[in-house]
C-alpha cells in the first residue's frame, strides 16, 4: 500500500469553503452555521448512463487523454494556403460526390441533400434535366461519401463535385490541410438544395471566374492567418457561424490588393469583390475548415472523450469522439427552432443539415453567441440569452480558447472541446446555430435558428467509450 | 542594460487589453521601456523608436514583446509580470462574464465561482455520487460523500485518485463529519478542543464527540472515512490518509479511530501507520469483547488527562412498572443499535436484527420476529428512495406505534440523534406517538445523542421526552445496560 499523501488538502487549514450537490437540507445546515456554500443546480444524467458514465470517468486515462487531445486542439494554426478545384484538392472524379454530416445513400436522403445532388450532377454535365439527375442518381451511379472522412466539410448540404473549387487550408503546427467549397450566398443556392439555372450558372462563374481570381491573389500573397481573423471577428460582433459579416470584410481586406494586382479583367475583379463583399456569409466556408483542422488534430487519443466532430446529413445527426476513431454516434436530425424567410414556416423546414456545426464543436458559433448579440433578434431572443448560452456551454466543455475572446464576458476564452462525460452528466446539449434549408428539394433556404444535437448522440458515445475502458479498480 | 525582443507568432489580443499588459510590465522596477503589442505598422515604427529591429516577417497578427531594463535580474522579473499579464487577458473574471445569477450545473463551475472553495459535499443518489465526486477532486476538492449504495469499486478508484492528488475522500456513505468547527452532515455542536477523530461510523463519532463534550473537552476536527474504509477491499485508503492530515494539526493532541473490528490485514496495517505518528492514536474498534463508545470516550479523556464520561439520566415523572419479555430496539444510527445489540447479546443471546451480529440471526424481510430484535432504520436497505430516519421518522414511528401496541414487547430502546442536518424537532413526532400508547406498553428509554449547544437544545429534547413516559440516557451504552436489566427482572 502507497504512503498516504494529504498534500493538495486545505481541509483542516482553511475555514471551510463549501461547494454542495443533491440534498438541499444539507447546504442549509451548513448555511445556518454561517459557511459559504454555493449550491450545485443538480439534474441526473441522461437516463440510462449512469453506468457506463460512472465507467468513462474511472478511466484512468481519461483526464490525460483529454487535456493531449484539447491542447492539440487549441494548438491549432489554421491559414489559408491555396484555392483549387475539387478534383486537385480531393481527386475527386467524374461520378464522386462528398456530402455534410454522416454518411447517407439517396434511398434516406431528405430533401435539401437530394436537391444539393441533383444540382451537382447538373453542374457536372452529368445529366441534362433535374429528371434525369435524379434517376442518374436513384439508380446508383453516383459515388456517395462524407466530407469529413476526407479532411473536408461543407455548410448545409455539403455537396462537393470534382469542378467545384475549394479554399485549401493548412495547419502549420500540425502540418496538416483540410479544405472547404466556396461560399455561394444566401437565397436559392446548392448547398440548400435548390438547382435552378441561376443555381447552376453562379456555380459555372465561381469556377470559371471567382476560383481562379483568388488563387491567383492567395499564391501571391503569405498564408492568411485564419485563425487570427476569427480572434478577430469575434471581438467585432460575429460568432463564425450564423454571424460572418466582419470576417469576409477582413478577409477581402486580405486579399483585394493582391486580386488587383492580378492582371484579371478589372470587371471581373469588380464582380468577385462584389460577390464576396455582398455575400455576409464569405467567411463562413473558411472558418468552417480552420474548425475542421482543430478539431482534427484533437483526433484518435486513446481514453479522450473530446467530441471532434459534429455533422448532420439532413436525415442524421452524428458526432465523432477522439478515444474511438472514425465511428459515428446518430440520432435523428431534428428541426431548428427559428425565424423564417418570407411565408415560408416550421411546416416547410427540413431536419437540421450540414458540416457548420464543426464551429460549434471548436468553440465558436453558438458556443461564442455571446459575442454576437446582433444575431439573438434574428432568432427571436434576447441579449442576456445569448449570454446564457455561451456561459452554459462551459459546464460542457473542457477548456476556453485563449486565442478566440468575448469581449462582454470580460475577455474570457470561448467555450471549447466539448466533452461526452459533461453533457452526459448534466444533460446539457450543445447550442447550434444554423440555418434552415426547405424539406423539399430546390427550395434553397426557408430560414435560420437554434437547434441541438439528439441526446442519443452521446447515450450511444457514452456507451461506446464504456466498452473501450478497462475495467475499474 | 539588458533588452529582450521576441515575436510570438499568431497570438491576437486587442490593443486595449496589450496596453494594459505593456503598462504592467513598465512598472515593473529596472524597466526602462516595455513594447507588448500587435507587429501593426504603428506599433513597428514604436519598436524602432525604441531602438529594436523589427524582427523578420513580423505581420499585425504576431504579437511583439520588447523590453529595455537595467539588468537581467529585472528583465527577469519583467517577464514574470507578462506572463501572469497575459493570462489576465484572457480574461474570465468577474462581472457579467462570470456566473451572475447563472446557477451552477457542476462542481468544477461552482467551485471556480466559490472564493477558496475546499470542499465539496456530495449527497446525490448513490448511482451518480462517483460522477460528481470525481469532478470535486479534479476541481483540487476535497469531498464528503454521504450518497450511499456507491459500488465498492467505484469508492477505491476515488480514494486512489484523491491519494494522487493529495485530496480526501470522506465516504461514501460518511454521515459526518466536524471541520474547523463546522458540521458536515449529521453533526453535533461540540466545543472546539484536543481530540481529533477518524471515523467509520457517523453516529458512532457523534455519539463520541457528545460524550466528549458532556465531559467537558472537545474536538478538533471529526473527519469521517465511510462504513466501508477499513475493509479489506478498501484497506484503510481514507483512514490514513485521515491520519495524516490530524498529525500534521497542531491542534490535535490525541485522535482516536473510530470503527468496526477489520480485517487483521488492515488493522496491523493502521497500526503500524499510527506508530509513525508523532501523535499518539488511540484505536477504538468497536465489537463484542471490545470497548464500547462510552468505555473509548473514558480513556481518550484519561489519555489527555482529563476527568472520565459521566453519565446523564432524565428519569419520567412517573416511572410505568417494568415487565419482563421481549427488547425491542428501534435505531436511527447503524453504530448504536450495533453497540445496543452486542451488550444486550452478552446476556440475552440471540437479537434479530436487519443488521444481525451473526447471518443466522437476521430478520425476515417483514422485519418482524417473535423474541428480542433490533432493527437499524438507517441501513442502505431501508434508505434505499427515501430519506434517512434522522430526517424522515415515519416509518420508525409507525413500527414503534406497533410495537407499544405488542403485550410481548418488554422495553423498547429507541436512539434520538440531535445536531445539524438532523430533524428540527425528532423529539415532538417520538413524544406524541408514547403519548397515544394505551395502558400496560412496554417501558420505553431513549439514548439521546446531542449536545447543549445543539440547535434542537438537548435539555428541551429530554425534556420533552420524559414528559412522554419515557427515561432518558445520553449514553448509549448505559441505555442498553439498563434495558437489559429490566428484561433480566433485575431492576424493579
Amino acid at each position: 500500500m502507497s504512503a498516504p499523501n494529504p498534500r493538495g488538502s486545505a481541509l483542516l487549514t482553511r475555514d471551510p469553503s463549501v461547494v454542495t450537490v443533491g440534498a438541499e437540507l444539507l447546504a442549509d445546515a451548513l448555511a445556518a452555521q454561517a459557511v459559504p456554500v454555493t449550491a450545485v443546480d443538480w439534474r441526473p444524467p441522461l437516463p440510462g448512463t449512469a453506468d457506463a458514465l460512472a465507467a468513462v470517468l474511472a478511466d484512468a486515462r481519461r483526464e490525460a487523454a483529454n487535456k493531449v487531445a484539447i491542447e492539440r486542439v487549441l494548438a491549432s494554426t489554421p491559414h489559408l494556403v491555396d484555392v483549387k478545384p475539387a478534383s486537385e484538392a480531393l481527386g475527386l472524379t467524374a461520378g464522386q460526390f462528398r456530402h455534410a454530416g454522416p454518411p447517407i445513400d439517396w434511398a434516406r436522403a431528405s430533401g435539401p441533400m437530394r436537391g444539393a445532388l441533383i444540382g451537382a450532377v447538373l453542374f457536372e454535365g452529368l445529366a441534362d434535366s433535374p429528371e434525369a439527375a435524379e434517376k442518374f442518381l436513384a439508380q446508383g451511379h453516383a459515388e456517395l461519401d462524407s466530407c469529413h472522412h476526407h479532411h473536408a466539410v461543407g455548410p448545409m448540404a455539403g455537396v462537393v463535385s470534382p469542378s467545384m473549387w475549394m479554399f485549401e487550408l493548412e495547419d502549420t503546427t500540425h502540418g496538416t490541410r483540410a479544405w472547404c467549397s466556396l461560399n455561394e450566398g444566401l437565397g436559392k443556392v446548392l448547398r440548400y438544395g435548390a438547382y435552378g439555372s441561376e443555381v447552376i450558372d453562379r456555380l459555372r462563374w465561381m469556377s470559371a471566374v471567382l476560383g481562379p481570381l483568388l488563387r491567383t491573389a492567395v499564391r501571391a500573397g503569405e498564408p492568411i492567418d485564419i485563425r487570427a481573423i476569427i480572434a478577430q471577428m469575434l471581438q467585432m460582433g460575429d460568432e463564425g457561424h450564423n454571424r460572418n459579416r466582419a470576417g469576409t470584410l477582413m478577409l477581402l481586406r486580405e486579399l483585394l490588393p493582391n486580386m488587383i494586382d492580378s492582371g484579371a479583367p478589372t470587371s471581373d475583379i469588380a464582380e468577385a469583390a462584389r460577390f464576396v463583399g455582398g455575400n455576409d456569409h464569405f467567411f463562413l466556408n473558411l472558418d468552417m475548415p480552420a474548425c475542421k483542422l482543430a478539431m482534427d488534430a484533437g483526433r484518435d487519443v486513446p481514453g479522450s472523450s473530446l467530441v471532434v466532430a459534429m455533422a448532420r446529413n439532413g436525415t442524421d445527426f452524428g458526432i465523432q469522439v477522439s478515444g474511438t476513431g472514425d465511428r459515428w454516434y446518430t440520432g435523428p436530425a431534428e428541426v431548428p427552432d427559428g425565424l423564417y424567410l418570407g411565408a415560408y414556416g416550421p411546416e416547410d423546414a427540413n431536419p437540421d443539415i450540414g458540416d457548420s456545426a464543426i464551429t460549434e464543436t471548436a468553440g465558436i458559433g453558438g458556443f461564442a453567441m455571446a459575442a454576437a448579440p446582433a444575431i439573438v433578434r434574428f432568432i427571436g431572443g434576447e441579449v442576456d440569452d445569448a449570454l446564457a448560452a455561451t456561459r452554459r456551454m462551459y459546464e460542457i466543455t473542457l477548456a476556453e480558447n485563449p486565442a478566440y475572446q468575448i469581449p462582454v464576458l470580460d475577455f474570457r476564452g470561448t467555450p471549447t472541446g466539448i466533452d461526452v462525460t459533461k453533457v452526459v452528466r448534466t444533460g446539457i446539449l450543445p447550442q447550434i446555430n444554423t440555418g434552415i434549408a426547405g424539406k423539399v428539394a430546390g427550395t434553397g433556404q426557408v430560414g435560420a435558428g437554434l437547434v441541438t444535437p439528439p441526446a442519443d448522440c452521446f447515450v450511444a458515445a457514452i456507451e461506446a467509450l464504456a466498452e473501450a475502458t478497462p475495467p475499474i479498480g | 542594460m539588458s533588452s529582450a525582443l521576441e515575436l510570438r507568432r499568431g497570438t491576437y489580443r486587442d490593443s486595449v487589453s496589450l496596453m494594459q499588459v505593456s503598462r504592467s510590465v513598465s512598472a515593473v522596477d529596472g524597466v526602462t521601456k516595455a513594447l507588448v503589442a500587435m507587429a501593426t505598422e504603428l506599433n513597428v515604427g514604436l519598436l524602432a523608436g525604441m531602438g529594436f529591429e523589427t524582427p523578420d516577417g513580423a505581420g499585425p497578427n504576431d504579437l511583439i514583446v520588447a523590453i529595455r531594463a537595467d539588468d537581467e535580474d529585472a528583465l527577469r522579473r519583467a517577464r514574470e509580470v507578462l506572463e501572469e499579464a497575459l493570462v489576465l487577458s484572457t480574461g474570465g473574471g468577474t462581472g457579467i462574464g462570470s456566473a451572475a445569477g447563472v446557477p451552477p450545473r457542476t462542481i468544477r463551475t461552482a467551485a471556480g465561482a466559490t472564493p477558496g472553495a475546499s470542499l465539496a459535499l456530495v449527497s446525490v443518489p448513490g448511482p451518480h455520487a462517483f460522477a460528481e465526486a470525481m469532478d470535486a477532486l479534479e476541481a483540487g476538492l476535497d469531498v464528503l460523500i454521504f450518497s450511499d449504495n456507491v459500488p465498492v469499486e467505484q469508492e477505491i478508484r476515488l480514494k486512489d485518485v484523491g491519494r494522487e492528488r493529495g485530496l480526501l475522500v470522506m465516504g461514501p456513505d460518511c454521515g459526518t463529519a466536524l471541520v474547523g468547527g463546522v458540521g458536515l452532515g449529521f453533526a453535533n455542536s461540540v466545543r472546539p478542543g484536543p481530540i481529533g477523530i477518524v471515523a467509520a461510523s457517523g453516529t458512532g463519532s457523534q455519539e463520541l464527540m457528545c460524550l466528549l463534550h458532556a465531559a467537558g473537552s472537545g474536538v478538533s476536527h471529526c473527519l469521517g472515512v465511510g462504513g466501508r474504509d477499513l475493509s479489506e477491499a478498501v484497506g484503510a485508503r481514507s483512514t490514513l490518509q485521515a491520519l495524516a492530515m490530524l498529525d500534521a494539526d497542531p491542534a490535535t493532541e490525541l485522535i482516536v479511530v473510530v470503527s468496526k473490528p477489520p480485517a487483521d490485514a488492515v488493522a496491523a496495517e493502521v497500526e503500524r501507520y499510527a506508530a509513525t505518528l508523532a501523535t499518539p492514536v488511540q484505536l477504538a474498534f468497536l465489537g463484542q469483547g471490545r470497548d464500547d463508545l462510552t468505555a473509548a470516550a473514558t480513556k481518550a479523556l484519561a489519555a489527555i488527562g482529563h476527568p472520565g464520561v459521566q453519565g446523564r439520566v432524565w428519569r419520567p415523572e412517573q416511572a410505568a412498572p417494568t415487565r419482563t419479555g421481549a427488547l425491542r430496539g428501534l435505531f436511527c444510527g447503524g453504530t448504536l443499535c450495533d453497540e445496543a445489540m452486542i451488550i444486550a447479546a452478552d446476556r440475552l443471546g440471540p437479537i434479530a436484527s436487519n443488521i444481525p451480529l451473526r447471518a443466522d440471526w437476521a430478520l425476515p424481510a417483514d422485519l418482524h420476529a417473535a423474541g428480542h430484535l433490533m432493527i437499524d432504520f438507517g441501513d442502505d436497505g431501508l434508505t434505499a428512495g427515501r430519506p434517512h430516519p434522522m430526517i424522515d421518522p415515519s416509518l420508525r414511528l409507525e413500527r414503534l406505534a406497533e410495537e407499544l401496541a405488542d403485550p410481548a414487547c418488554a422495553v423498547l430502546l429507541l436512539d434520538v440523534v440531535l445536531g445539524h442536518g438532523a430533524h428540527p424537532d425528532p423529539a415532538a413526532d417520538l413524544a406524541e406517538v408514547l403519548r397515544a400508547a394505551g395502558p400496560n406498553s412496554p417501558t420505553v428509554l431513549i439514548s439521546l445523542c446531542g449536545t447543549d449547544l445543539d440547535p434542537q437544545d438537548l435539555a428541551a429534547q429530554a425534556r420533552t421526552l420524559t414528559a412522554a413516559g419515557a427515561e432518558v440516557h445520553l449514553s448509549n451504552a448505559e441505555a442498553a445496560r439498563r434495558a437489559v436489566a429490566i428484561v433480566e427482572g433485575l431492576d424493579a
